[in-house]
């Protein structure tokens, strides 16, 4: 068997908030940093043209505010990841060190490439993700707790019940996210249904 | 009880229930294009694996091409490093690729369908969001990522959750003026962005059963723009004629066979779906988006809305899609001033756009304070709207003609917008930044308003001037 995947139950660490329903990958990260042919470096690229916009407008923007260096647990809202289906988007997210991302939802596409990295995204209650980012912009080094195994999200004294698919949940759990070595041991079996099917035999 | 569409595709390619829970879903098509395949080539190496079933694989280029006739080597060294990646893995791996100069180059979206590639009752995977416009010949398609796409190098296959289906029937007929990509931006405006997570679309009803295979993949393309993961269209008459004599489509006595299984494949009369909607046709309007994601859009002849007025999350998201746009309350969306004027893309760069672009444009100006592109989808499009004329229509009337390409969809190529430049487009996004500049802002709609609007310098309804007997 090929490696499957590490077993993935808890994620603790400080927390990174960044409000707004919809955000697409277009913004995660921007077309022009997907011509290359490889994932290395895009962590540079993160987020860069909302950065950008917010420096502008003389603020900073959660992934530049030093009170947030070092967090490895994002906090967003609803329908995070829309659009694109670009793996780079959560690629780069990994490698700028998010372990975990809590948020109110998850576009489909988003949510299975992030799967498909070892990136858990969890879903907390409206509004408890309110009452988590209200948290960490008060004290941005309070320390999170991403508890796939128990389905939680504990911060200070705060426990909030956290959902995940429950096929997501159990890759993670049994260190089986990493589909590939599950698809790859019956081939045998995958060429039996092909050749079952008219358009592969020619009808 | 009947089943769907969907429920009897998936059962015919499921291989077995993986522990999880989920399908390992055997999948028929997989199309590749050079953006989201050089690092899961690359992860294939590095496991020393292989493409398992290289005769159901086929690639092109599209999202990184130049449209104005770079030749190579291109003068982008990303692009070209890009290109070349894409060429050797093709070669290396024994993928048949539709590259650069060859006839049948285009948007993946595009020359699958046109070249029978796709077919009704298939799985088709591709890594790009848009897969769901192969639903609208009855197949099952998904957008994938990168490391799925390796899966699919590797095993023919996808690990997948199941999916429900919501029927969305659009009865009636539609009114002069009105399209399936207005069909499509209403959809979305009606059941929102994410409305359609964990569910498949039935686009069905009298107005999509009345429409040609290219607007049913217009309707199919902006599954995902719903929050849908795939969307599709039960096979019939429409499908089978479009399919016929196709290169690889099945020919002679295989293609009577071929019709009857395509044929069993559809939805029963009496199939049980998990949603149902309902959607007057003749009701809806040409559609215009005024915000950053596709489901902020208001009929033409409507005002921009006042986010004071919307409830919590979605006046909240109202407010700053105004800020970045420009656009102020209760303006009318008539009459906002277009920069640039871009037909094409996957959603709406078929021949039948084209024509429906140029009978607005015939014997017209483009406005001197618009640029206007036409990017034909495909080199096969190209051709065809050639030989009728209609790149001398859009040359005469001021717009540059391209060649096969993503072009200003999306922000890989040269063609991009500059600084704040405002575009009328028919392309299918327009979330900030989309079309190549930070600060760029893109109007949704279909191509005759694309092109109405580019002849006009500002948003107009094209139900005016046909009104006008153009
Ligand atoms: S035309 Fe646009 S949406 Fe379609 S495949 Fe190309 S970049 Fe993607």
């Amino acid at each position: 068997m090929e490696r499957s995947g590490t077993r993935m139950t808890r994620m603790d660490g400080t927390a990174l908030p960044l409000r707004g329903d919809d955000i697409d990958t277009d913004r995660i990260m921007p077309a022009r940093f997907l011509r290359v042919v490889s994932f290395d470096g895009l962590e540079a690229h993160v987020f860069e043209d909302d950065r950008r916009a917010v420096a502008a407008g003389g603020r900073l923007h959660p992934f530049d505010d030093p009170a947030y260096a070092g967090a490895t647990v994002l906090v967003v809202n609803r329908n995070f990841g829309c659009g694109s289906s670009r793996e780079h988007a959560p690629q780069g997210l990994v490698r700028k060190g998010v372990r975990a991302v809590v948020g109110e939802s998850f576009a489909e596409i988003f949510f299975s490439n992030a799967t498909a990295i070892g990136l858990p995204c969890v879903s907390l209650r409206r509004a408890d993700v309110a009452a988590l980012q209200g948290l960490v912009e008060q004290e941005p080094g309070m320390r999170v707790s991403v508890d796939l195994a128990a389905g939680e999200v504990r911060a200070a004294s705060h426990v909030w019940p956290a959902s995940m698919p429950h096929a997501a949940r159990e890759a993670f759990v049994s260190g089986t996210w990493d589909a590939t070595a599950l698809l790859l041991d019956n081939l045998d079996e995958v060429r039996r249904v092909a050749d079952r099917l008219p358009y592969v035999t020619g009808f | 009880m009947g089943d769907t569409l969907l429920k009897k595709v998936w059962e015919r390619h499921a291989v077995r229930r993986l522990p999880s829970g989920q399908t390992q879903l055997f999948i028929g098509l997989h199309l590749v294009h050079e953006v989201t395949s050089p690092q899961a080539f690359d992860m294939l190496r590095m496991r020393g694996r292989r493409v398992a079933f290289p005769e159901r694989t086929f690639a092109t280029v599209d999202h990184i091409v130049p449209t104005d006739g770079q030749p190579r080597p291109f003068a982008d060294a990303m692009a070209e490093q890009m290109m070349a990646a894409v060429e050797r893995n093709c070669r290396e791996f024994d993928v048949r690729l539709f590259g650069l100069g060859h006839a049948d180059q285009g948007i993946v979206h595009v020359i699958g369908p046109e070249l029978g590639l796709t077919q009704p009752g298939m799985t088709v995977a591709c890594g790009d969001s848009h897969t769901a416009t192969h639903g609208a010949f009855g197949a099952i398609a998904f957008g994938i990522g990168t490391s799925q796409v390796r899966d699919v190098l590797a095993s023919q296959c996808l690990a997948m959750d199941p999916l429900k289906v919501r029927r969305i029937r659009i009865e009636g007929a539609l009114t002069s003026g009105v399209t399936a990509k207005d069909v499509i931006l209403a959809i979305i405006n009606r059941l929102g962005v994410n409305g359609g997570v964990g569910f498949a679309y039935e686009y069905a009803g009298s107005v999509v059963g009345a429409m040609a295979m290219d607007e049913r993949m217009t309707l199919c393309n902006m599954s995902i723009e719903g929050g849908a993961r795939a969307g599709y269209v039960n096979p019939d008459a429409t499908t089978f004629a479009y399919l016929k004599g196709r290169p690889f489509a099945p020919g002679g006595e295989a293609f009577d066979r071929a019709c009857a299984w395509w044929r069993s494949l559809a939805s029963d009369a009496d199939a049980r779906y998990d949603d149902d909607v309902l959607i007057d046709g003749a009701a809806l309007r040409p559609m215009v988006t005024w915000g950053i994601n596709p489901g902020q859009s208001a009929a033409v002849d409507e005002r921009v809305p006042d986010p004071a007025a919307l409830a919590g999350a979605e006046g909240e998201s109202a407010a700053e899609a105004l800020a970045y746009m420009g656009l102020e309350p209760g303006a009318p969306i008539e009459g906002t001033p277009i920069d640039v004027a871009f037909i094409g893309s996957c959603t709406n760069g078929r021949l039948s756009d084209l024509r429906a672009a140029a009978a607005i444009v015939q014997g017209r100006k483009v406005s001197p304070r618009v640029r206007a592109l036409v990017v034909p989808g495909s080199q096969r499009v190209r051709r065809a709207a050639e030989r009728e004329g209609l790149h001398e229509v859009f040359r005469a009337a001021g717009f540059e003609w391209r060649d096969a390409g993503c072009s200003m969809c999306l922000a890989m190529n040269p063609d991009r917008l500059q600084g704040r430049e405002l575009c009328a487009s028919s392309s299918n996004r327009n979330f900030k930044g989309r079309q190549g500049s930070p600060t760029g802002r893109t109007l949704l709609m279909s191509p005759a308003m694309v092109a109405a609007s580019a002849l006009a310098g500002e948003v107009v309804d094209v139900r005016r001037l046909q009104a006008e007997g153009v």
